[in-house]
């Protein structure tokens, strides 16, 4: 399944004899291997969802959330090594705040998911640096058309209408394309991509993880919030309860 | 060729620009010998009159005109002078248009880095107060002041909260605040409401809100600077701020017909 890259995987600047960088590869695998991260362009916004998988109970809930703010009108979900995602938080951050600066308006997502994808594309050109582990979801409800973009850690880069990376993304995106997205509102989105959340989740491997929820929307004026309180609670009831409807399916 | 920039690694601002030297934003540093362009302030160009604010018992309110004065000349007519920081927190400015519209984009942005960090602590009045302190003083002390004069008004731990600082960093927290003609013409007038009602918790919103009112009347009929067009910012102490505007005043300038010499 996977090729060794022996020889020629201790550099990202070094190719394989088959054309490969074998770190950007190795990158990729640290995404795969982490919880899946999952956005929603709907009718009238988008949505963001993260499982967000806990290995201790000892943690305090919501203390690494791996959904982030880029501006106020922005949001980033992350799949992969979070101190990565931070990093790349940071840079985008920065570029929105000097894009705010300079044009005196919100940077647009198109121009901000170039830049990092630029960013993320440079760490894979030099020896002394290695490329970012996680992968973004970037999304924005700019007027009024929903926007999504995803950049994985070579750097290429895509606009979607709905999409999925880390563990669970085959299953996610299945689920995602089964959604009728045009007609379906950010508010009912919230509660689909919660429940794809949860069906993609593997009680087995990872028993105890967090949903990240994030909306964008014509409700929220554009701005990017972070779904707390009952909205979240009537999201996380609503996945919990197709679950299980998913499982008593199954007892025939 | 290195993408590593991690100048800004250690503190959570993003928005240190345009002076992106560590100095909270604000270009502190000028190299005479390297920039010998650069100038010192000598005088404010388009300036904005009084800002006055009274507390009440539930909050504070604080008004300001919308003239952009060159000179004499009452050029713009509609600028807001008053800022919302944020939930709690409002701002306004005399003085020097152009160092006022920088310093409060300098503010916004702070507002919006905290906005997105969400770790739940936000300028309250009392924290902008003292950076403006800090930033108006340091400014003066190199001989390039910021030429204005900001009232600072919000809630602060649960209490309404007025400050004031100026050009030289001079700075202090008071019942009531008025800056430019205001202190000369309308203090006495929202002191004299405050004792009135022995102090700002017998004040009730309404009496706060005429009593700027008239004040604000005082000045449209004696400060040459003033105009009869302003905005209103209410900070109740439970609720969120408010910027209301442009609102307009009435005046009687009937008695201008007992000038002498005053012809139609």
């Amino acid at each position: 399944m996977s090729s060794i890259g022996t020889g020629y995987d201790l550099d990202v600047s070094e190719y394989s004899p088959e054309g490969k960088l074998f770190q950007v590869e190795y990158a990729h695998k640290a995404v795969e291997s982490s919880g899946t991260a999952v956005g929603i362009c709907c009718r009238d916004g988008v949505v963001l969802a993260v499982e967000n998988i806990v290995t201790s109970k000892l943690y305090e809930t919501n203390c690494n959330r791996r959904v982030f703010h880029i501006d106020r009108h922005i949001g980033m979900a992350a799949s992969g090594l979070l101190p990565d995602a931070r990093a790349v938080a940071r840079h985008a951050r920065e570029e929105a705040a000097d894009y705010r600066q300079s044009h005196g308006e919100p940077m647009p997502l198109s121009e901000l998911a170039s830049r990092v994808s630029n960013l993320m594309h440079a760490y894979t050109m030099y020896s002394a640096v290695r490329p970012f582990g996680c992968g973004v979801l970037l999304a924005a409800f700019e007027n009024g058309r929903p926007q999504l973009y995803g950049v994985e850690p070579s750097g290429v880069y895509y606009s979607y209408h709905g999409y999925a990376i880390g563990k669970a993304k085959q299953n996610a995106r299945t689920e995602i394309e089964k959604l009728k997205l045009a007609e379906l509102s950010a508010a009912n989105g919230v509660k689909e991509a919660a429940k794809i959340i949860y069906s993609c989740h593997d009680e087995v491997k990872d028993k105890y993880f967090e949903l990240d929820l994030s909306l964008t929307s014509a409700e929220t004026a554009g701005r990017h919030v972070i779904v707390t309180g009952e909205q979240w609670t009537e999201a996380s009831n609503y996945a919990k309860a197709a679950l299980e409807e998913h499982d008593s399916d199954d007892d025939v | 060729l290195f993408p590593l920039q991690f100048s800004s690694a250690m503190s959570a601002s993003f928005y240190t620009k345009p002076a992106n030297n560590g100095n909270a934003g604000v270009a502190m540093e000028t190299s005479w010998d390297s920039n010998p362009g650069r100038q010192r302030t000598l005088q404010p160009i388009t300036t904005g009159a009084s800002v006055l604010a009274i507390k009440y018992n539930a909050g504070v309110i604080m008004v300001a005109d919308t003239l952009g004065s060159y000179g004499s000349l009452a050029k713009f007519r509609s600028i807001p002078r008053v800022l919302r920081v944020n939930d709690a927190t409002v701002a306004a400015a005399s003085g020097d248009l152009a160092d006022m519209q920088f310093l409060n984009t300098v503010v916004e942005n702070h507002a919006i880095d905290e906005e997105i960090h969400e770790h739940g602590i936000a300028y309250s009045p009392a924290s902008l107060h003292s950076w403006l302190t800090r930033v108006m003083y340091n400014r003066r002390s190199r001989i390039n002041p910021l030429w204005n004069t900001y009232i600072v008004a919000g809630t602060e731990a649960g209490q309404p909260f007025l400050g004031y600082v100026n050009m030289l960093g001079v700075a202090f927290k008071e019942d009531c605040l008025a800056t430019g003609f205001g202190s000369h013409l309308c203090l006495g007038l929202l002191r004299e409401a405050l004792d009135a009602a022995g102090g700002y918790a017998g004040l009730t919103e309404e009496t706060a809100t005429s009593a700027l009112e008239a004040c604000l009347r005082v000045l449209y009929y004696r400060d040459c600077r003033a105009y009869n067009q302003y905005q209103l910012a209410n900070v109740p102490v439970a609720k969120p701020a408010q910027v209301s505007g442009p609102h307009f005043l009435q005046s009687d300038w009937s008695v201008a017909k007992l000038v002498k010499h005053y012809t139609e």
